[in-house]
């Protein structure tokens, strides 16, 4: 087995995910298919092959460290599920 | 004559003479999606009162219109629903952005309007773009016009369909590993990858950032050629943004193909392929050499390692742009949450689909603690040696051409249980979205159930013009009747 049930439900919690038992066995199944497929990989020696991490090369995107105008507030709270005016609300951390 | 059967190019001639009237051009699009997409369910959202409305206003105007300004001026266009368009609902096909509505516009949506296009609708899509048949939609799936037991492909899957049964005249689809691609080939038109770059992705919602494009699916070559003429703009709100060359795309495409070579890549011919979509590739590959260019024979040795390689990189990248979707700003909000902690929990659970859970889950695995190196990094090194293949081709070549997928459209239902099956169909359109090279999709045949076959032909970056030459003369000799669908 490439990934447990366990770790499954570690990366779960670090995405923020909640599943069912049912789920759970279901994705921790189809992950281990997906992750044995991925040691294809090894049949590649790349120890001297950098990493593409951009498919274009292009330098850093500056501009002039100006002000400008950003979205209007009334715009950034219209999708909100909960505003006072000013802030998103949110429910307590604990 | 049915109206919304023609190309851009054809109703753009029709509108300047005044012969037809932009209320027509729109009320015949929106006869033909209020008869056939309860079938097809192409579109999430249509814009009928809003459309008629651009139209009417625009009747006086026709006269006076200046081509080179507004070039689409009056024509009615899809757009894919992961680009934003302010005012109108956007949901990337997800039940977590049911609701949205975003407060700004995407740059190629602003370019649209600039040009004088009418935007008819959005369109239905795989979730957050992920998927190879539109099945994954929270909107219900979208069925093939040429056959409704069939996917239309994905996960611009609705544009295609849109395109294939005459819902609109033209359509803006993404591709992140063949998205836009390999919905064209199912549908039988034509799809444009663009270099990395090119077009802005200002306003479409993120999946896999180095990889994502927004592209042109229209019925023929030349309109692919009109619409990237555009959309393709330097924009500094997109940091990947690359400018344009200064070359006039539809100007340049009717030039003949002598002097040209085209490569064939052997690792595309390998078994696994349906043997209808080869010889249909092979065809198109002669008559480019009967339309004078030289054939050659090339190896991009590392095309088997595409798939492990986008199915490692999109959703590491997926996994990272997906961590928005909490609740807090925007979209669907689990209620009664016992913490913050646990509103994002329940809400990205409930929100997201399982295409979408799984690909976080795989995404966050290879970029955790302990894996980067064995996955996400490998995976990159694997990539430099994909865009090195492609380089050393295009030293002897000027484009190359393949089949799109292996097969053609599958059984809606087919694939759905197999992950790892649905993946591998991707396998001809993963290699150019991982090196940044431009891509198109035409159609190329049918098979014998009547299902078309598209043929794939890449260029090196920036050379578009390249690609829509070959494409333009390939077209004309393949002579693939366009048909009205869906057939009742």
């Amino acid at each position: 087995m490439k990934i447990s049930i366990e770790e499954v439900e570690h990366v779960a919690r670090l995405a923020r995910l909640k599943f069912g038992e049912d789920e759970i066995k279901t994705f921790t199944g189809q992950l281990n298919e997906i992750l044995v497929y991925m040691d294809k990989l090894n049949e590649l020696n790349t120890s001297d092959v950098p990493p593409t991490f951009h498919a274009m090369e292009k330098e850093n995107a500056f501009r002039n460290d100006e002000v400008k105008p950003s979205l209007e507030l009334e715009k950034v709270l219209s999708n909100a599920p909960e505003d006072d005016g000013e802030s998103f609300v949110v429910p307590k951390i604990f | 004559m049915d109206l919304a059967h023609l190309t851009i190019e054809q109703v753009r001639n029709l509108l300047k003479k005044g012969e037809v009237s932009p209320v027509e051009l729109v009320d015949a699009v929106i006869g033909r999606i209020k008869a056939y997409d309860n079938k097809v369910n192409a579109y999430i959202t249509v814009l009928e009162r809003e459309a008629r409305d651009q139209a009417i206003q625009m009747e006086d105007g026709i006269k006076d219109v200046d081509c080179d300004k507004q070039p689409l001026y009056g024509i009615p266009l899809a757009v894919k629903d992961l680009i934003c368009t302010s005012g109108i609902k956007t949901t990337c096909g997800s039940r977590i952005l049911e609701n949205f509505v975003p407060p700004y516009d995407a740059t190629v949506y602003s370019a649209l309007k600039k040009a004088g296009a009418i935007v008819i609708g959005k369109t239905n899509m795989d979730e957050f773009a992920m998927g190879s048949s539109t099945e994954n939609s929270a909107m219900g799936i979208c069925r093939n016009p040429w056959n409704l037991d069939r996917i239309p492909g994905g996960s611009s899957g609705g544009a295609a369909a849109a395109l294939a049964a005459d819902m609109c005249i033209g359509a803006l689809g993404s591709d992140t590993g063949g998205s836009i691609r390999q919905p064209a080939s199912h549908c039988g038109v034509v799809g444009l990858k663009p270099t990395y770059g090119l077009v802005s992705r200002f306003g479409l919602v993120a999946f896999a950032s180095s990889l994502d494009q927004i592209g042109p699916m229209t019925k023929d070559v030349t309109d692919a050629a009109i619409l990237l003429d555009v959309i393709a703009t330097y924009d500094d709100r997109d940091s990947t943004s690359i400018p344009r060359e200064d070359v006039d795309y539809v100007e340049t495409l009717k030039d003949g193909l002598s002097g040209y070579t085209i490569g064939v890549p052997k690792e595309y011919f390998v078994g696994g392929i349906d043997d209808e979509v080869e010889s249909c590739v092979k065809k198109a590959i002669e008559l480019g050499e009967s339309l004078g260019a030289n054939i050659k024979e090339i190896s991009l040795p590392h095309t088997e390692y595409g798939v492990a390689v986008y199915y490692i990189i999109a959703p590491a990248e997926a996994s990272s742009n997906l961590a928005r979707y909490d609740g807090v700003k925007y979209g669907y909000r689990h209620r009664n949450a016992k913490s913050l902690i646990d509103m994002y929990c329940e809400t990205r659970s409930t929100g997201f689909g399982a295409e979408v859970k799984r690909r976080i889950m795989l995404g966050t695995y290879v970029l955790s603690a302990g894996y980067y190196d064995a996955y996400y990094k490998k995976a990159s090194q694997v990539r430099t040696l994909i865009k090195r293949d492609f380089e050393d081709a295009f030293k002897d070549c000027d484009v190359l051409i393949t089949p799109v997928a292996p097969t053609t459209a599958f059984k809606i239902g087919e694939k759905a249980d197999d992950p790892l099956q649905m993946y591998l169909t991707d396998i001809f359109t993963l290699p150019a979205s991982l090196a940044g090279i431009p891509g198109i999709s035409i159609p190329c045949g049918l098979d014998r159930d009547g299902m078309p076959i598209g043929v794939q032909i890449l260029a090196s970056h920036l050379n578009e013009s390249k690609i829509f030459r070959v494409a333009y003369n390939l077209e004309r000799a393949l002579e693939f009747e366009r048909k009205s669908l869906p057939v009742s």
